[in-house]
Formats: structure tokens, sequence, C-alpha cells
């Protein structure tokens, strides 16, 4: 395939940006701010579902390769391509945007035409992130993607918006500046070892690193990932960004921004720092577990329900965490199905709860109340969407969870039995909330009068639940494009570090 | 005897321009407005046209001045510093009635003297032209005689500056003693014959001449008259001379340093690294706690200059072409965001406060979307010129070794984003405080120029093949 596919999906939005630079900027203008946004995420969709449809799902190799250099001197180059793992998080992302530019429909009032520029600016960055295969290239994307999420948490965010946005900023930063420098010193390693510099990950994946020099490098990536999943201690942004931010900013951050942590994790930390990751695999693992029961237990008792899918975000992720830990096929497989799950069923609670807290203005649990009298189509849509996020068989949620566990059983059966507390965990906390909002009498006089699903909620929420369903009846559809490149990646894990080493290390 | 003198062709452009802007003011009937700024363009115009001739012709004159690629560099950036300054100076002067002739005459000379220092090989020319942009910026800083803080930024420059002056001489005198010449040859190879064991005689005129230096780049603890002279000058000054005065100053201090003294790197090494490690933390955490936008872009461009430090430590091929791009960068965001400055004062206002800058999103926001590229620039985010500038930096460090002054580089620069965003905050999130049309309107000029220099910011932020493989061609004719 000759069409630049990779480059157009990351160009697209930003071409549709600036074209709405020059939509004029008056009451009548938002209509059509709107519905160019809307379109160029569509397209951008589609363009995603293309890529998937002509990608060899057999082939564990990098496709749609583009390399051209870019700053020679030093051998960085615009090296992009996708793989198994990089392939649905692409449409992931393609997926998200639209839906969340649809969910803001109403909510955004003010400036609407600089929140769709940032909000396709964000998804020119989130694709470049997940097709970036040169390292210099990817840490361009990975920070310039802060920025637009700085200011649709800034400026459109709720009431402590200034300091979330700030907050978010200055963490995700602090974390990824080491991994910047670690990123130059492997270039420069990979200049002594053979006399170029490259920043070209397929050819990093060779290099053969000292272990002990290795421990250092997988620290600085490891520290930039950990805190963008957000891996137990380094979570506090994340409640604040998640409660501050706009409904959309909510979306795009708990569907697609905290994948780039776990995609980090699989695409770059363990691969190319084999010996150090098989060391600190336990170490990630245990945090990631006390992450799962920690993020359950916090967000039981929040009476904010956005508080409370935040902090169920830390305990998702904790999953992943574990299940790359495992390091071996259900656990990683798993891992990756599971940053889809998220995405989706996440996304779809993030997305309810700005429903309704657009026609009520409230998010706290004890403002609301036997719901399901007054709204039973959006009562039905929610609890469709918690089902899918506590992992109910049939739903994407549990086909997720289930592979994670088999894995991390396979590979310590301890760490398995803890986190499967985190399942039980998130049935309770998911189902109490889901009581309190829906069931029971209407105790509040406002709530009598709420409006069901409007037209344009039904576009948005029916596509989540039919994603669910799909993903929980045949996540062999997903799977299999997933398994080779995971395989391979494996592959290089484990040449590297010999299994014997790993049951001394057991 | 006319090719000898084609090295001092770039300087003498802009001093003829100097000199022209000088009569023209005096034969200025009172109430005539004379197109005196103009002269300047065609100055720095005429200027940037002998960069381009003389490129890869290594030119010499008298010896003492050298047009090598490296010079011409720093000339090319002198160069744009020089037109953006002409830019963003037209409104300062309109506004807060300055006197055009000496302001434009001052500066222009000051210019010729950064070209001059730029491209000196002999310590001696190097003093002189040190004086000559010096006093320059010490009476442009002063220029507005009614405002007492002005007058006393003025005096404390000067002064200091003077102090400084006189550390600078009097180790060029040591030199000569230790050496026998002020050439820079000749000294470099005296000192290259004796590394081994250095006299510490010479390890005085090192010294001597490294609190010179410091004191120019504002270099901590030589850093203390630089957040009272960059807020008490006017703002076009201080966009001016914070790049101006520093490519100058860093230009001689890599030639200095990096060739004649470059075999005694282990003695000055380890007094510098100390040096750059302060400069950078006290430039952040300080800059940090600054509520007038101008003292705070002052200890950015400390901080900033610690980042050159850096790559002046490192030393090897990539710092020095890293030097060369940083300068570049930080002359077009510094000057831009300057320009926003000036563009929000008024004659009975200065509006730099960050307080003063809440909500210019509703009011201006052009200007607010140019001051967020500029300042995002200064953090070092891509797609910007500043973070190619930051990697390059960093990348020079980590290969000479120097990782954990890498370390302090990178989180420093996290702490600068953080005050580059308290503007950034006020700017877009935050309610405006007055009436909405409290800022006076954009000469186009001014506007263009900023647009431009936002615009070349993109293009070094994302293609920066072009200029780096320049930078990288420009070092490997002299070191």
């Amino acid at each position: 395939m000759h069409f630049p596919i990779l480059t157009s999906l990351v160009a697209l939005p930003i071409v549709g940006a600036l074209a709405l630079l020059f939509v004029p900027n008056d009451e009548h203008g938002d209509g059509t701010v709107r519905a160019v946004a809307l379109v160029v995420s569509l397209l951008v969709f589609a363009e995603t579902l293309l890529l998937w449809y002509h990608f060899n799902a057999s082939s564990a190799e990098f496709q749609f390769i583009e390399r051209h250099a870019w700053i020679p001197a030093f051998g960085i180059s615009y090296f992009v391509g996708v793989d198994g793992i990089s392939l649905l998080l692409v449409v992931l992302t393609g997926f998200l945007t639209p839906i969340a530019l649809l969910g803001s429909w109403e909510s955004v009032h003010k400036r609407t035409k600089a929140f769709a520029i940032f909000v396709l600016l964000l998804e020119a960055a989130m694709i470049g992130v997940f097709v970036s295969l040169d390292l210099f290239l990817f840490y361009v994307f990975w920070d310039a993607m802060l920025v637009p999420m700085y200011f649709l948490i800034g400026i459109w965010g709720y009431d402590r918006r200034i300091y979330a946005a700030v907050k978010f900023l200055l963490y995700t930063m602090a974390g990824s500046v080491l991994m910047l420098l670690a990123i130059i010193g492997l270039a420069y390693i990979h200049s002594t070892a053979t006399g170029s510099y490259t920043f070209d990950l397929t050819q990093l994946y060779e290099l053969a690193i000292a272990p002990s020099t290795q421990v250092w490098f997988f620290l600085a990536f490891a520290l930039a990932f950990a805190i963008k999943v957000p891996l137990f201690p380094f979570h506090t942004w994340l409640p604040d960004a998640h409660v501050e931010a706009p409904t959309a900013g909510s979306v795009i951050l708990a569907g697609v921004l905290l994948k780039m942590g776990t995609y980090g994790l699989v695409r770059f930390a363990f691969p190319l720092f084999p010996a150090a990751a098989q060391f600190f695999a336990p170490i990630l693992a245990t945090l990631a577990i006390v992450g799962i029961i920690y993020g359950a237990l916090v967000a039981m008792v929040q009476p904010d329900m956005k508080k409370l899918v935040a902090y169920s975000s830390v305990s998702h992720l904790g999953f992943v965490v574990l299940g790359i830990s495992a390091m071996n096929m259900q656990g990683v497989q798993g891992a990756v199905y599971q940053m889809l799950n998220h995405g989706v069923s996440t996304g779809g609670l993030f997305l309810i709860v700005g429903m309704l807290s657009d026609r009520r203005h409230t998010r706290l649990i004890s403002e609301y109340g036997g719901l399901k009298k007054v709204t039973p189509h959006l009562v039905a849509a929610f609890l469709i969407i918690t089902l899918s996020s506590i992992g109910l068989p049939g739903l994407n949620g549990f086909v997720g969870e289930f592979l994670i566990l088999l894995g991390a059983f396979r590979w310590n059966p301890k760490m398995a039995a803890f986190a499967a507390t985190g399942v039980i965990l998130s049935a309770a906390y998911m189902l109490w909330m889901f009581q309190r909002v829906n069931y029971g009498p209407v105790t509040n006089e406002k709530n009598t009068r709420l409006v069901d699903l409007r037209p344009r909620e039904w576009f948005v929420i029916v596509p989540i639940i039919a994603m669910a369903i799909l993903m929980g009846i045949l996540p062999n559809l997903f799977l299999k494009p997933i398994e080779p490149s995971v395989q391979r990646m494996l592959n290089q894990v484990q040449q590297a570090a010999p299994p014997a080493r790993l049951e001394a290390k057991r | 005897m006319i090719a000898s003198l084609n090295a001092i062709v770039p300087m003498a452009c802009v001093a003829a321009a100097g000199i022209a802007a000088m009569i023209a003011e005096a034969f200025t009937a009172p109430g005539e407005r004379m197109p005196i700024a103009p002269l300047g363009l065609i100055g720095l115009i005429g200027a940037a046209l002998a960069v381009g001739a003389l490129w890869d012709h290594n030119a010499t004159s008298f010896g003492v001045v050298v047009a090598d690629n490296f010079g011409l560099f720093v000339t090319g950036i002198l160069v744009v510093v020089g037109l953006l300054s002409l830019a963003i100076s037209a409104p300062a002067i309109d506004r807060t009635d300055l006197p055009r002739g000496e302001y434009y005459a001052l500066m222009l000379f000051s210019i010729a003297g950064m070209i001059l220092m730029a491209t000196a090989t002999d310590l001696l020319v190097i003093f002189l032209a040190l004086e000559v942009l010096s006093i320059g910026v010490y009476v442009l800083t002063g220029i507005r005689r009614d405002s007492s803080v002005a007058t006393e930024a003025a005096f404390k420059y000067f002064l200091l500056g003077a102090f400084a002056s006189a550390f600078f001489l009097y180790g060029i005198a040591f030199t000569y003693g230790v050496t026998g010449s002020t050439r820079l040859d000749r000294v470099g190879s005296v000192i290259a014959a004796q590394a081994l064991s250095p006299s510490p005689m010479q390890l005085l005129a090192l010294g001597l001449l490294l609190v010179g230096f410091a004191f120019k780049v504002s270099a901590v603890p030589f850093h203390m008259w630089t957040p009272d002279a960059y807020e008490g000058a006017p703002s076009s000054v201080t966009g001016f001379m914070s790049t101006g005065v520093k490519a100058a100053a860093f230009a001689a201090f890599v030639r200095v340093f990096l060739s004649a003294f470059e075999p005694l790197r282990a003695s000055w090494g380890s007094v510098l690294w100390p040096i750059a490690a302060l400069t950078m933390i006290v430039g952040t955490v300080v800059g940090v706690a600054q509520t007038n936008v101008k003292r705070m872009l002052a200890y950015s461009s400390i901080a900033h200059g610690g980042y050159l430090l850096l790559a002046l430590i490192s030393g090897n091929d990539i710092a020095k072409s890293a030097v060369l791009f940083y300068l570049l960068t930080y002359a077009l965001t510094n000057i831009g965001a300057f320009g926003v400055i000036v563009l929000l004062e008024d004659h009975d206002r200065a509006n730099d406060k960050v307080t003063d800058y809440a909500g210019l999103w509703n009011d201006h926001p052009a200007l607010a979307a140019l001051m967020t590229v500029f300042l995002l620039s200064l953090g070092g985010f891509p797609p910007m010129a500043g973070f190619i500038a930051k990697w390059y930096v960093f990348s020079a460090a980590v290969k000479a070794g120097y990782t954990w002054l890498a370390i302090i580089g990178v989180l420093t620069s996290v702490v600068s984003v953080f005050f580059y965003l308290r503007i950034v905050v006020m700017m877009y999130m935050t309610p405006s405080g007055e009436s909405i049309a409290r800022f006076p309107a954009v000469p186009k000029l001014a506007g263009a120029a900023l647009v431009l220099s936002a615009l070349a910011i993109f293009y070094l932020g994302i293609l920066p093949t072009r200029f780096i493989d320049l930078a990288a061609a420009s070092i490997s004719s002299i070191f």
C-alpha cells in the first residue's frame, strides 16, 4: 500500500484544526464549528477502520511503515508504523474522539471553536504517540499532547480547573523529562556501540545494554509511564484532572491518555530493557495490586460520581500493569485487551455522568436516587456500561480481566489471588453507586422532571454499548491481530533474559 | 589592503547606519519626523548580505578580527535580533516618547559592538567590543530619564558592569603577562605547551576572565543586576539586550574558553560546573516567585544562560553547535515575548504585572496566542524551537558525561514551565479584570514581526535540520 495512511491519520485532524481557524467566530459559527469538527473526527475514525481492514493480522511485524530522514545528523527520522498492539489503540482513539465531541455538543457553550481545535490537535498527537517508531518522534508527540489537554482542562473544566490543569501538566512533564535524557542516553550508547546515532526503535531493540545500565534507563522510562498510567503512588494527579476536566476531556483522558502509560511499558520499557524489566516486574506488579485494591477502596467511599469513576480507573489500570508484568501470553494479551475495554467502558461512564451533570449540575450521588422511574433509557444504558466495567461475562470487561488473572496466576498465584479481590470490590462500589443513583424512591424533588436520553445522546451512547457487547461476545476479532505482536515482544524480553534467570529470581 | 577589510564589513554596515542615524537626528527640525528606523534597517540588511558573501571565506582583518563561519553565524543571529528589535521599538518609542534618534543610534552602535565581539580573536579587541556594546546598552537602559526605576536600573547596571569590565581587563593583563600576547591563537599555543602544570598566574588570569564573562551572561552569583536592569529598562530594550548581549557574550565566551583556554578545561570546568547548576536552579526557582512579567523573564533569561553554560562545559562538537542553535532560538522567542509586552504597554500604564494579563484572550486573542507560542517555546515544548534547542544542549551534556548537570537541567526546565504557565493561565483561564479597551491597538509592522518570529519558531521546531547542519558546519571551521 503506497498511500501514507498513518501520516494522513496524524495530519487530518491538524488540517481540520487549521481549517477551523477560518470559521467565523460568532453565534452562527458555532454550529459550523461543531459540524466540521465532527466530520473531521468521523473521517479519521473511518480511516482507522480502513487501516484495520488492510492490516495483516497474522504478521507480527510493523506495517504501513513510512520512514523519512528528519534530523540526519543524529539519526532521527520520521518513522511510523503499527503492529497489533498499537493498531487497536489507534482505532480506539478514532472511535472515542467523535463520541467525545458529540458528547460535549451542548455542555460546551463558550469558545466552541477553540474547544474543537484543541480536541482535534489532541487527537493528532495521540495517534502520533501510538504510531511513532522513532523514540525522538515519540517523545515529541508525547510532550506535544500535554498542551491541548492542559487547555481543555483549564478553560472548559469545573471549579478547580486551573489547579487540576497545572498539576496534570507538571506531573506528567516531571516524569517525562527524565525519559528524554534516557532516550538521548540510548542513542549515545548506540553510537558508541555502532558508530552512529539512532533513535530508531527497531534498531535500538537489537542493542545489547549492560544490565546495570539497563536499570537506570528502565527506571527513567518506567517513571514517565507509571505517572501516566497512573500507578500507585503516582496517581494523585488523576482524580483532580478527571474530576475537573469537561466531559470530553475526561473521556479522552480516561479512554486514551491513560493507555499511553501502559502502551509505553509494552512498547518501550519492557522490550528495550528486558533484564531490568525482569528484575522490576514483581515490584511493578506489587504496586499494581496495591493500586487495584487501594483504588477500589477509595472509590467506594466517594460521594462524587466522577471521582468514583476516576478512582476506579486507578484500580482498572492496575490490572493492566499486572498483566504486563506477568510477561506471558495471556497476561499481556489481556492487558492490551483491557486497555481497549477500559477506554470503552470508562469513557462510557464519564459520558453518562456528564449527561446527568448537564441535567442537574451536580455529580453528588446523594443528590440522585430513583432515576429508573424518571429516565428509564438513560438508566438502562448506565446499567449496561456499569456491568461492562465490572466485568460481567458476555460484556467486554470480563475477557480482559479473565485473561490478566489467568496470566498472573501462571506467573505467581499469590499475586493473582490478591488482584482477584479487586474484581469483587469493583462490583461492590459500582453496583452500590448504581443502586443509590437509580433505585429506590425519587427522594429529590428536582429529579422528577429530568429528561430522558435526547436523540443526540442516543448517538453518543449506542456506539459505546454496541462496542461493549461486540468486544464481549467476539473477543477473537480483537485478540487475533494482537497475538503475533505480543508474541514477538515476549520473545524479545525472554531472549535477553533466559527463563533460568527468571526461575532463580522467583 | 581593501581585501583585508572584508571581515569587518558586517560591523561597518551597522556602525555606518548608527552614524547616519545620529546625523539624521541632528538635522531634524523640531516637530518634523525623520524616518530613522529605515536607516537601521538598511544597515542590518547590508550586514546580512555581507554575512552571505563572506560565508566559508574565513576572511581576516588586521589579524584580530576574523569572519569565520562561527562568527558569521552569530552575526546572523545579531542581525535577526536587530531587525526584530527595530520592529518592536517603533511602538515603544511612540507610546513612551523616547528620544528617537539617540535610541536608534545607540541600539545600532550596540549591535556593531556585538558583531565585533563575536568575530574578534584578540582579547583586547574583545574588550573593546564589550565596552562598545555595554555603553550603548547602559544608556538605553536609562533612556527614560523621567523614570526613577529606569535610572536606578541603569546606574546599577553601569556600576556592576564597570566592575566586571575591570575584572575582565585585569584578566587580559595577566594573560598577557603569562603568555606575552593577547591574540587568542598565540595565547592558546603557550597555554597548550604548559597545560600539564598550569602556573598560578594562568589560573588567576583564567578566573578573572571567567568573572567578566559570567557577569555579562548573568551567571549566578554574578546575576544580581539582571532583574533590576531588565525590569527598569524600556521593554523593547530589555528584549534587545536579553538576547543580543547574551549572544555576543556567549560567542566570545565559547571562542576564548573553547579555543585558547581549552587545554585548561579541567580547571575551569570544575569551577563552571557549580556555576551552571546554580544558574539553572536560581533562575528557575526565584522566577517562580515573581509577579512582574519582565522580572520573571529576567530570571528565565538567567536560567537559559545556565543551559548555555551547560553546553559550554560539555565542550564537544555537539555542544558548540548547540550553543549557536540555542542562541538563535532564544533570540527569536525572547524578543517575541518582549514584543508582546511592548505592544501591551500604554503611555500611562506598563501593564507588566502577571495579573494584568488576565483575560487577554478575550481582548487580544492573536497577541495571547503569540505569547503562548513564545512562552511554550521558552519552556521547551515540542513542536516549538525551544524543545529542539534544549534537546540539543542536553544531548551534548549526556555525551560529555555530565549526566547530573543534565538532570538538573531537565528538572529546572519543568520548574520554569510552572511560571511560564502562570501567564498562560492568566491569559486564558482567568476572567478579564478591567475594561476591554484598556490595551492599545497593535501596529501592523510590529505585529507582522511577531508573527514572523512565531512562524520561525515553528519552522525551527519542526524542520530544524537545515539550521542544525548549518550550525555544525559553522563550528568545524575553527575548533
